[in-house]
């Protein structure tokens, strides 16, 4: 062995790196997905985690979108005039879906930012930390869930055919959710005041969206409810719960969306997937 | 059988000022000129490695030189997978395990023996595999009840001690050493030099970045020492440490002609 030196100049302008890496790109989508075991264990930790130090452990978030959904369903319901039979169970549904997809959105702004101790640290798949976020969301729901078993065994709520579409209408929602997840996460590690629009138009959303009201009510302006995305994919899971198919148009919508928003996302994750690192 | 082949491999970090991780003020620059929007265009790059060449085989020990910004933990991190290669060729055969700040990566609210399950499932470990080690680990941290309290509850050295005893409990082909792993008091110190020199035993390739020159005389046979990004020399460990300590203090006659 003999000692080099190299003092060559190395002050030249590097070589312009490969803007468009979608093999990486797939391939970390593809490595991420194959560690389900792993993201399916921290997912559980994550909810764990969060309800650790109080008695009723994730039940705390049951019992607390209880207290909501009671509270608000009952004061709406004489504000709205409705009768209690129907509108408990469609605003329980309402808030509980809607809590599934504010939820993605927002923690979608932090999936990588959060991650950073983990990211600079250990090889994961970037996908990785999505598939966390929006499983643990998932379990979240099935938890909020127990409150509109609760309603319908107390107030008559159908069940036919058609709550069977929830399944499909879930894995649709799961879709969308996760290439939002994974765009919204690297828009807002990029630039960080991002979060803060993210949050308005949650909160601007949750008015806009027939939650509280239903989409009915608003007769000649119904535009407003056809043209707002969140009332497609809270209806796709609320009126099969209910006990009625979804419309064409809110199936098409999501789908459209998932197909739309997955393509944009994988190439926008193709350009700069290799560059969250450096900016986390 | 474990190698590594980096040919003209290269790192570019943006660095983003304040201006640049807004969105609104780069859509400004986008669309105005003026003095904000001329901040947010231009993106200084740091090239943190620049067309970096090496070989290693079986047997590797190399120590990794260089002054604090000299590129060490980013040539550690691209050969640990973190950082992709802006350019450059880069093949590595054989599993890599990488130490870096043992501290980063644990969840503060969870217990230690969380943490431990924790780390050993982002390393890809089944439930049983973990199982297999938990208790090697818990030992060796030798933190006993402790394991039990969540980890913000720890002193410095506690933490580190977890942090240590974690990475260390798996056997890699490749090695990878950041400073700043020795750890803890003197009867843990101890300790972990035996660790460590196991796990170096069984690697096949070990790469270590230290400023301490006792620590890379006792692990390393080989020495690379990086400069401004730029692999600068690479030779026998005791020839590269002179010369990188005649470079940083020494004599006006520096023996730069080999």
């Amino acid at each position: 062995m003999s000692i080099t030196f190299d003092n060559a100049d190395h002050s030249a302008a590097p070589a312009r790196p490969p803007a468009w890496r979608p093999a990486s790109a797939a391939r970390d989508i593809a490595r991420g997905a194959a560690l389900w075991r792993t993201w399916l264990a921290l997912g559980w930790h994550d909810v764990r985690q969060r309800y650790k130090r109080s008695v009723l452990g994730p039940l705390w978030i049951t019992l607390s979108m209880g207290i909501t959904v009671a509270a608000l369903g009952l004061l709406y319901a004489r504000l709205f005039a409705q009768p209690i039979d129907a509108y408990l169970p469609f605003v329980a549904l309402g808030f509980i879906v809607w809590a599934l997809v504010s939820g993605v959105l927002l923690d979608a702004c932090a999936v990588f930012v959060a991650a950073e101790g983990y990211i600079r640290q250990i090889a994961l798949p970037l996908s990785f930390y999505v598939y966390r976020m929006v499983w643990r969301h998932f379990i979240v729901f099935a938890h909020n869930l127990l409150i509109f078993v609760v309603v319908a065994f107390v107030l008559p709520v159908q069940i036919n055919g058609a709550t069977l579409l929830v399944l499909p209408a879930l894995l649709l929602l799961a879709a969308n959710a996760l290439w939002v997840g994974l765009m919204v996460g690297m828009v807002c590690t990029r630039y960080r005041d991002v979060p803060q629009i993210v949050t308005s138009v949650v909160q601007v959303a949750f008015f806009l969206t027939p939650i509280v009201w239903q989409p009915g009510q608003l007769v000649r302006e119904s535009w407003v409810v056809d043209i707002n995305p969140f009332f497609h994919l809270v209806e796709l899971v609320r009126a099969p719960l209910l006990g009625a198919a979804p419309s064409a148009m809110n199936w098409s919508v999501a789908a459209l969306m998932a197909v739309a928003g997955s393509a944009c996302t994988f190439l926008l994750f193709a350009r700069y997937r290799y560059r969250i690192v450096y900016w986390v | 059988m474990a190698s590594i082949s980096m040919r003209k491999v290269s790192v570019q970090f943006p660095l983003l000022s304040g201006a640049q991780r807004s969105l609104k003020n780069s859509v400004l620059a986008a669309t105005t000129g003026g003095r904000i929007a001329r901040d947010a265009r231009e993106q200084p790059v740091i090239s943190a490695l620049n067309d970096i060449d090496l070989e290693l085989r079986v047997g590797d020990r190399v120590a990794v030189c260089g002054h604090n910004g000299s590129g060490k933990s980013t040539l550690l991190r691209v050969l640990a997978g973190i950082y992709e290669p802006a350019g450059g060729v880069l093949d590595i055969r054989g599993s890599v395990g990488a130490i870096f700040d043992p501290a980063l990566g644990m969840d503060p609210e969870a217990s230690g023996m969380e943490n431990i399950v924790l780390r050993l499932r982002l390393m890809g470990f089944s439930r049983r595999q973990i199982d297999e080690r938990i208790d090697e680990i818990a030992g060796f941290t030798g933190l006993g009840p402790f394991l039990h309290m969540p980890v913000r509850t720890y002193s410095a050295g506690m933490g580190a001690r977890l942090a240590f005893a974690i990475s260390t409990s798996v056997m890699p082909d490749i090695l990878i050493l950041d400073e700043g792993i020795g750890a803890g008091d003197a009867s843990f110190f101890e300790q972990a030099n035996a660790r460590l020199r196991r796990l170096v035993d069984a690697a096949g390739i070990l790469l270590l970045a230290s400023h301490s020159f006792e620590l890379l005389r006792q692990f390393c046979t080989r020495a690379i020492l990086l400069e401004h990004g730029a692999l600068i020399a690479s030779g026998p460990l005791e020839e590269v440490l002179s010369f990188y300590h005649e470079r940083t203090h020494g004599p006006s006659a520096v023996r730069r002609a080999a």
